[in-house]
């Protein structure tokens, strides 16, 4: 497959500011402010996200910030530049030692030599600590990134995802265990529970809703579940890092005030297990940009 | 009603339940399981919020869709843990409530320890016409005393509402704010004010 254009390479994902459910703080000064009024932004909350990317499609297109980290991640998949000089030349993603081309859209998967169901995010850290001497202890002090830092392993997981652009999701149902991991994440989905007694489904088991100015994709619908792949890895427009789907769960856990999910667990993966087969026939157009 | 009579009925109103196929049921336990495995605390999300209580089991265990006859008796005892103001006012400050429903604030692992929390009333309703930055998980509040009446079982409902949605409606999307503490008297009574107030810019 040729090299995508930049321009192409720059997914535009759902913009939204502000007050979510709970409030974070960005400390980087972001992309011009709000470029609509609330008014203006009340009338149809799909053209006032449109006309807001809009206003960044020009920089985003002249410097697609997701190229730097597939860059960086492409660096160190080839180059023997983990702390061993190892080689991923041995990682199998799924589709045989070494082959990257197609395997983000057909993960998560069961492995057999790991005996799991592994994510994408999951699994390129496996490899990591397996073939290039990274300690996953370190990966875990710091598994998403921030404004001071993309961590080597969430550049990897870009390369790896910019390697199935233009391609249709393809996620196996074939083993027992990916089965099971399907199963087992609708079940996690509709688990509601905490002190607001929210689950996944609270805000993402109906058409059209939102919270504030924010879409809720119907993430059990097939038309909806693409949401929760397109787009990422996605570039933070808002802080100037990339952040995974294993953020993005992390995130939403934080949101349905549940404790917090262990890095790369069972409960991560077979959520991602059960949105991505939604998601399954859609074509992945590769890393993106988030607000 | 003492705490230990309330589990067990809300246990045997569990088990009127239809039980779910041999598969389901497995794959649930199994996912309950793997939580408590995969879970750990933060800040203030401790993982003991993992586990469900009694109306969150029946909601689980039904899709949300309890018989009725279960909904209303679990919804009952949901109304009669409800506490009443004891002066009997339960309209506050209409402007204080509107602070209190803007805010989105509350029980993250992000979030500081303590009260007072927010409201999170816009995150999923329309209310004052001023905010057009609202959510659509619940339905629009606009003009609510004008449409709906002032009176005191018009307050008594509001009140109830936001101390406990789930008195009123078993499974409800809406969180039980006064039943489990996030919400003061004095904060629910402002939001009373709010959306029944006639001078209140929702009823204007
Ligand atoms: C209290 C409401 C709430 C709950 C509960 C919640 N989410 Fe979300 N979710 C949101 C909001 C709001 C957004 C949009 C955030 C944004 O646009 O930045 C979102 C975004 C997402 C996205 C990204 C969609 C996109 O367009 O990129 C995914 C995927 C997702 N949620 C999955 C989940 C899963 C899985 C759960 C359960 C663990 C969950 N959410 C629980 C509110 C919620
Ligand atoms: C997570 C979303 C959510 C939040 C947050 C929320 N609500 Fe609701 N609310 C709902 C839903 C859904 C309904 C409709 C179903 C029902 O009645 O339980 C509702 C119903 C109501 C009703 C009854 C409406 C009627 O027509 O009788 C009132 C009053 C209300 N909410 C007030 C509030 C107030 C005040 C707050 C803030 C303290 C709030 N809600 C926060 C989701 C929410």
């Amino acid at each position: 497959m040729m090299k995508p254009l930049l321009v192409l390479g720059a997914v535009v994902g759902t913009l939204s500011c502000g007050a979510v459910l709970a409030q974070q703080v960005v400390n980087k000064p972001a992309p011009p402010k709000k470029a609509v009024t609330k008014q203006e932004a009340a009338k149809s909350t799909k053209d006032a996200t449109t006309a807001e990317f809009e206003k960044f499609r020009e920089v985003l297109e002249a410097d697609s910030p997701a190229e730097l980290f597939e860059a960086k991640g492409e660096d160190i998949w080839k180059n023997k530049r983990g702390p061993d000089g190892g080689s991923m030349a041995q990682c199998d993603l799924g589709l045989g030692a070494g082959v990257v081309r197609g395997a983000y859209v057909q993960m998560p998967r069961y492995f057999a030599d790991a005996d799991k169901v592994m994510d994408a995010e999951r699994r390129v850290v496996h490899c990591m600590t397996r073939y290039l001497g990274y300690q996953e202890a370190d990966i875990r002090k710091q598994p998403f990134s921030n404004e001071q830092n993309t961590p080597d392993h969430v550049s990897v997981v870009t390369y790896v995802a910019s390697q199935s652009r233009g391609m249709a999701v393809a996620v196996p149902q074939k083993h027992p265990r990916e089965r099971e991991a399907y199963e087992l994440g609708k079940a996690v989905f509709a688990y509601r529970a905490g002190p607001y007694d929210f689950s996944c489904e609270t805000c993402h088991g109906d058409d059209g809703k939102r919270i504030r100015m924010q879409q809720l994709p119907n993430l059990a619908k097939k038309e909806d579940a693409m949401k929760s792949f397109q787009g990422w890895p996605g570039y933070r427009m808002t802080g100037g890092f990339m952040l995974t789907q294993q953020w993005r769960m992390n995130d939403c856990f934080r949101q349905q005030r549940f404790p917090e999910p262990k890095y790369l667990s069972d409960a991560v993966t077979t959520l991602l297990t059960y949105l991505t087969v939604n998601a399954n026939g859609n074509v992945y157009k590769g890393p993106g940009v988030k607000r | 009603m003492n705490n230990i009579i309330k589990t067990s009925m809300l246990l045997s109103a569990a088990l009127l339940l239809p039980q779910p196929a041999q598969a389901d049921k497995d794959y649930r336990s199994e996912a309950i399981a793997m939580l408590k495995r995969d879970f750990q605390p933060r800040g203030i999300a401790s993982v003991d919020r993992l586990d469900e209580d009694g109306l969150q089991a029946v909601c689980n265990r039904s899709a949300n869709n309890p018989p009725k006859e279960v909904a209303q008796r679990l919804e009952q005892d949901q109304m009669a843990a409800v506490k009443l103001p004891a002066d009997g006012k339960l309209l506050g400050d209409w402007k204080s409530g509107e602070r209190i429903a803007q805010s989105g604030r509350g029980f993250t692992w992000t979030d500081k320890p303590g009260l007072p929390v927010g409201g999170n009333c816009y995150n999923c309703h329309q209310i004052s016409p001023a905010e057009t930055s609202f959510g659509t998980l619940g339905p629009s509040l606009f003009h609510f005393g004008k449409l709906r009446g002032n009176g005191p079982d018009m307050q008594k409902y509001v009140y109830t509402k936001i101390y406990n949605a789930k008195a009123h409606n078993l499974c409800s999307a809406m969180p039980r704010f006064g039943h489990v503490g996030a919400l003061n008297e004095a904060q629910i009574k402002d939001l009373v004010a709010l959306l029944l107030d006639l001078n209140s810019p929702v009823n204007k």
